[in-house]
């Protein structure tokens, strides 16, 4: 068995996402080697060859993976998955452009968003927004899988020591180009790693009313969340989205606050260990879920909390 | 330009499914069914495009039993101009799909091809992405804007950062996002319409694609539930569960 990771990264710093899918790889067993592909990727390597339990680290440097163009990566990973037992990545917005043109390019099924290893062919995943678990079984040569970050552990980001090799390839499908980024900018965690997240709902009423939950999250240190009806309403960007279409967390602590509890919003967060709910209607779906409720006005609720930890 | 979009028939998203006692797959006898949310999406940007006059025909394609027919329907009311349904009552994976839709896509050579990002029921998020590599064509996935002009399309995608814009050259994929649009109702004069217009049914056998998936579903369970827990009474109490019952702040 040998397993290809496909490091996740921005050519500078490698994400904590693809910790969490070397410890699904190396649940699976065999060889684990990281393919780095980018431009100016020395510093991803370097990190991605300290990684605890990595046997080799390949990194392909090309202009044309800067941006990791979905067109051209999935060519130089199918080309270097190929001769692989297993190709995983994680189950983040990257992994999930990126993978499935590759399994198409080794004409085999794609296993998407595992959420446990059962052997080096069975795997369980959620389906119909978390409210099933299949557990599925491959028979393909290569198994092309992305792995939810949030159901594995972290690989020690140090500890290791692989070799790194250069790959001379470059892929251009000639057929795409990147344009531009708009990136949120924030000092708090990021969502899908934080320890504690505070969400706000349609109930915040409005944008400027998040400044209460970014006061009580600063005091926790924790990171920001929203609803999709908080999303869709324009209070907050896109990328603070939580739920089956969103980001998938499973912080210590989950505060949700003027959020009722649609199935698509708990597919998100359900797996928190601890969840508290803040919403002024006792009959709130958000309440069967919440390790502690509080039947409250949010506007009172949330600074006093936020006076009192 | 000439659009094709690939539509689902997938369970009601209002329903909540349970998990049969065999543990072999969900229940779905007598479950509300309905075109996936992503796909109606796919269908209403279409529907913009030709008013905007940059579309000139839709062509709605759906894999599946004949009952897919009532999703087709659905999206010719919307204002789709014809309908094609792959029969097959063999539980298709994403790449058996994609194989189906690339032998449309070469029927049909549509400039672009319009897809949800996934489907709510398997939540796989696969076919549009597997069908651009086996066509060999661009693709801008989880789309919240689409442009087209001058020979391409500009997509602004929702990623986990932020957005990011891309150019692609036609023809191209597109697969949508929530954000992308929010779809109308069918007015009861184009459903009436909707009956009359075209509906072709091809099989697999016909574009010569195998179906036969790699991957078997061994077991389906329900998740650990979650139990309800207390309602506290103020913010002083909820403070203090936190910090000496839970201990997580
Ligand atoms: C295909 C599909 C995918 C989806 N994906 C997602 C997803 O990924 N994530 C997601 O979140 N949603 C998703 N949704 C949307 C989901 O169905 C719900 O519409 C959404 O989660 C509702 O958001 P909300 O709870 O903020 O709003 P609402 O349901 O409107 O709830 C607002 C809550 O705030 C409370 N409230 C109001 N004022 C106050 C106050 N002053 N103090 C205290 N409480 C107050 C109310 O009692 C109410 O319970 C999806 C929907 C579809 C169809
Ligand atoms: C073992 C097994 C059991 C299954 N059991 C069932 C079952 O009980 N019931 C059931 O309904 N399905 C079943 N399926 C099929 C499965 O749910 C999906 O149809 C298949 O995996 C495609 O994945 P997806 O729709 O999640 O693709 P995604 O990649 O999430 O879909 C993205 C988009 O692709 C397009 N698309 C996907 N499928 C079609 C289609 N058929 N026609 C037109 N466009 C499409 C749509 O635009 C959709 O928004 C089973 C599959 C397997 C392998």
């Amino acid at each position: 068995m040998s397993i290809l990771v496909i490091a996740e990264h921005d050519n500078a710093s490698l994400n904590a996402a693809t910790l969490a899918v070397v410890t699904a790889a190396k649940a699976v067993g065999g060889d684990v080697d990281v393919l780095v592909a980018g431009t100016s990727c020395g510093s991803v390597a370097e990190a991605a060859a300290q990684v605890d339990g990595v046997s080799k680290v390949l990194v392909a440097d090309s202009a044309s993976f800067e941006n990791q163009l979905a067109e051209n990566v999935s060519l130089l990973i199918a080309e270097v998955g190929k001769d692989y037992s297993h190709i995983m990545a994680p189950a983040t917005t990257n992994g999930k452009n990126i993978l499935p043109r590759v399994a198409a390019l080794l004409d085999v099924d794609q296993i998407s968003d595992i959420v446990s290893v059962e052997s080096a062919d069975t795997f369980k995943r959620p389906i119909y927004a978390g409210n099933a678990i299949a557990t599925v079984q491959s028979s393909a040569a290569v198994k092309v899988i992305t792995v939810r970050g949030t159901a594995f552990d972290k690989a020690a980001a140090t500890g290791g020591s692989a070799a790194v090799e250069q790959l001379g390839a470059a892929h251009d499908a000639g057929t795409s180009a990147f344009v531009g980024e708009e990136l949120a900018k924030s000092d708090r965690p990021e969502l899908a790693a934080a320890g504690i997240v505070v969400s706000g709902g349609r109930g915040m009423g409005n944008g400027e009313n998040f400044e209460i939950l970014y006061s009580l999250a600063d005091k926790l240190g924790a990171a920001v969340g929203a609803s999709r009806a908080a999303v869709d309403a324009g209070f907050v960007p896109n990328d603070m989205q939580v739920g089956q279409t969103g980001k998938i967390v499973a912080p210590e602590l989950y505060v949700a606050v003027g959020i009722s509890g649609a199935i698509q919003h708990l597919a998100g967060m359900k797996e928190s260990k601890i969840i508290v709910a803040i919403n002024k209607d006792e009959e709130a779906p958000i309440f069967q879920v919440a390790d502690y409720g509080l039947v409250a006005d949010l506007f009172e609720a949330v600074p006093e909390m936020t006076g009192k930890v | 330009m000439k659009v094709l979009v690939a539509v689902k028939r997938v369970i009601d998203y209002n329903v909540k499914v349970r998990v049969k006692s065999d543990n072999t797959d969900v229940d779905l006898t007598n479950v509300k069914m309905a075109i996936n949310p992503f796909c109606e999406i796919a269908v209403e940007e279409a529907v913009r495009l030709k008013e905007q006059g940059v579309a000139t025909e839709i062509v709605v394609v759906s894999m599946g039993p004949k009952a897919c027919q009532e999703q087709i329907r659905t999206a010719l009311a919307l204002g789709a101009d014809r309908g094609i349904q792959v029969e097959t009552e063999d539980k298709l994976d994403s790449l058996a799909v994609a194989k189906l839709l690339k032998a449309v896509y070469e029927e049909e050579k549509p400039e672009l091809v319009i897809l949800g990002k996934q489907a709510i029921d398997s939540d796989n998020n696969q076919t549009g992405q597997m069908l651009a590599a086996l066509a060999g064509l661009p693709q801008g996935t989880f789309a919240s804007e689409v442009k087209v002009a001058d020979g391409k399309v500009n997509v602004t995608r929702e990623i986990d950062g932020g957005l990011q814009t891309v150019a692609l050259n036609l023809p191209a994929i597109v697969t949508t996002d929530l954000r992308l649009n929010e779809p109308r109702y069918a007015s009861l004069p184009n459903i009436m319409k909707a009956k009359r217009k075209p509906l072709a049914v091809k099989t697999p056998a016909e574009y010569g694609v195998e179906t036969a998936s790699t991957i078997t579903q061994l077991k389906v369970e329900a998740p650990a539930e979650r139990q309800a827990g207390i309602k506290v009474g103020s913010v002083d109490e909820l403070v203090e569960k936190l910090k000496n019952e839970a201990k997580v702040i």
